[in-house]
């Protein structure tokens, strides 16, 4: 206790330090943030790919680049297990309806992480076939960009995220 | 039943009964739903699959989840400028789709490309071909639960793409090639990079063949399954490995060799069986004979320019934009308004990782194509698919899928 940046330690704005210097907020908060710590240490994606970037994310899974340095080696083929779907490659209109549902079914909490151009913004498919953009079907939480993305830009996609779940920003799934 | 955007599709069986069988509707065989969402149907197939208890009586493949337009978004593109989403058809090979497509257009056109081109091209593409053997070879094992084959398939597979990255600045979609040759020459270091590559190779796939070949598990998952006659492989127009895995000798390659594949001295590998062990088998030796292919190109690598001097094809060199004003006006007409191949029409093919890769380009004489079209051999070995598994038992269905190694963006375009 007492380290900076420990985010158990709420300062509130012009809070006097008390003799132990510091100020243990309610329980409620450190729990969350216990949740939080757990929530990013085991993600577990959704085994799901849809076109060219699920070739780069299952090289970002093997050997290579081993997510599982990250926690999460399981990738989980069910939407009810996973929490955490990575939407690799460009959606069609055929598929849309699919990728909804199985948004739909994965329970709460649950992320999304755009991956690559096509997923972000239709990419180079400015045409009848496909969704321009996954954000145009459900929520997404974090962009990468890229055709594909490098296995390192996945990488830094997902610890984007992870940072983004520490620091308690609420995923867009409410939307 | 009218279909609205934005909802899954919903069947009754009323509406499926041309596709399935009498006793469907009697009730006696179960319809099962597989995919589009599915760990082994390798991207985003679907199936309707009819079960006798296990043994499965018919399958019908629903496609066209990733569709994409690629083939109507050619016609609002120049030449050139097509040759990036040839990448994205079958995205595990942009080589040879590269490769088609800018043939095509030579062949359209007349253009000679020089031989030390033509080398580099037959180098990556046989490099391509290792690359996507060894996604088909880790997924078709994961899916057959051996999942250590994977993890070595991918470590090596990164060896190709860093070659790839080097050549062209991308790891996947190259877009590499260009009309009349390459987009520029082969940075220093690449024959020490792809002879390294060459050196280290031939072990590795002994060790998968190893891994797998004396794994009983795996003999008991691959033999005698999904079996295809070579008269049926025929009359389906399967091609490629899936083709060989059945003995009928058909090697784009060797039938109408193009890129000088005629220089060099390689086996077409054959099965006999025609079943899942076979077409593995096939791919395999279709690896080490990539790495023959490799190996006399690189020793035979000529020096020479690397893309034709024809000017009607390609633009100006840079440097000559600094002191020409003719090649200036060239350079920008050349990226603006593009190349206009005669009127007529042209059909190239090539051996791509999974068969028979052509591609039709109708021309009108403008600077784009009035119609493209991809012979994808994905979506026509598909059509086998339901041969392969009438007859077997369901588990058996991930591992025939595998066997076939489709890639739903050709089966879709």
């Amino acid at each position: 206790m007492g380290t900076v940046g420990n985010p158990m330690i709420a300062m509130a704005p012009g809070q006097k330090t008390g003799e132990l210097g510091v100020a243990v907020t309610t329980l409620e908060e450190a729990l969350e943030w216990v949740a939080a710590w757990g929530r990013t240490r085991a993600m577990w994606p959704l085994l799901f790919g849809l076109a060219c970037c699920a070739i780069e994310m299952m090289a970002t899974q093997a050997s290579h680049y081993d997510l599982s340095r990250f926690g999460m080696e399981i990738m989980r083929a069910s939407p009810r297990q996973a929490d955490l779907m990575i939407v690799a490659g460009r959606v069609s209109r055929k598929m849309a309806p699919v990728v909804r549902r199985l948004y739909d079914q994965m329970t709460e909490p649950k992320w999304v992480i755009a991956m690559g151009d096509c997923a972000s913004t239709g990419g180079v498919f400015n045409n009848y076939a496909i969704v321009q953009g996954v954000d145009e079907i459900i929520p997404v939480d974090v962009y990468v960009s890229g055709c594909p993305p490098r296995p390192e830009g996945l990488i830094e996609g997902i610890l984007l995220l992870h940072e983004k779940i520490r620091k308690g920003t609420r995923s867009g799934s409410s939307r | 039943m009218a279909i609205r955007e934005g909802e899954v599709q919903e069947f009754t069986l009323e509406q499926l009964k041309h596709l399935v069988s009498e006793r469907a509707l009697r009730g006696e065989t179960i319809l099962l739903n597989m995919g589009p969402q599915h760990p082994s149907t390798h991207g985003v197939l679907r199936l309707l699959v009819e079960l006798d208890g296990e043994t499965i009586v018919s399958v019908v493949p629903d496609i066209g989840y990733l569709h994409t337009g690629i083939e109507k978004h050619c016609e609002h593109r120049t030449y050139t400028k097509i040759i990036p989403l040839t990448d994205r058809i079958d995205y595990l090979s942009p080589m040879s789709n590269n490769l088609a497509y800018v043939m095509a257009v030579e062949k359209l056109m007349g253009v000679e490309v020089p031989l030390r081109a033509q080398y580099i091209r037959v180098i990556l593409t046989e490099l391509q071909r290792i690359a996507s053997h060894l996604v088909w070879l880790g997924t078709h094992a994961l899916d057959i639960a051996a999942m250590s084959v994977f993890l070595y398939c991918f470590r090596e597979r990164e060896m190709i793409l860093d070659i790839f990255e080097m050549v062209s600045g991308q790891r996947m979609m190259v877009s590499y090639f260009r009309v009349g040759g390459l987009w520029r020459d082969v940075p220093e270091g690449f024959e020490e990079a792809v002879r390294a590559f060459l050196k280290l190779m031939p072990a590795r796939i002994n060790e998968y063949e190893r891994l797998l070949k004396k794994n009983p598990l795996w003999l008991r998952r691959t033999k005698g399954v999904g079996v295809i006659s070579p008269e049926d492989a025929i009359a389906w127009g399967v091609t490629g490995p899936s083709l060989r895995g059945s003995g009928v000798n058909y090697d784009v390659r060797k039938a109408q060799p193009y890129s000088s594949y005629d220089h060099f001295e390689f086996d077409v590998p054959l099965g006999e069986n025609g079943d899942v062990y076979d077409r593995f088998m096939v791919r395999i030796e279709e690896m080490r004979q990539s790495l023959r292919i490799i190996d006399q190109a690189l020793r035979r690598l000529p020096k020479g320019p690397y893309i034709t001097p024809d000017r009607k094809v390609t633009p100006p060199p840079k440097e000559e934009l600094a002191w020409s004003m003719e090649a200036l006006i060239h350079h920008f007409k050349f990226w603006t308004e593009g190349f206009s191949p005669p009127p007529g029409e042209v059909y190239h093919a090539v051996e791509s990782p999974r068969g028979e890769f052509g591609v039709y380009i109708n021309s009108d004489g403008s600077p784009r194509p009035r119609r493209v079209h991809f012979r994808a051999p994905s979506f026509v070995n598909l059509q086998a698919l339901p041969i392969m598994a009438k007859g077997s038992l369901v588990a058996d269905l991930v591992a025939i899928i595998g066997s076939i190694d489709i890639v739903l963006g050709e089966v879709d375009r």
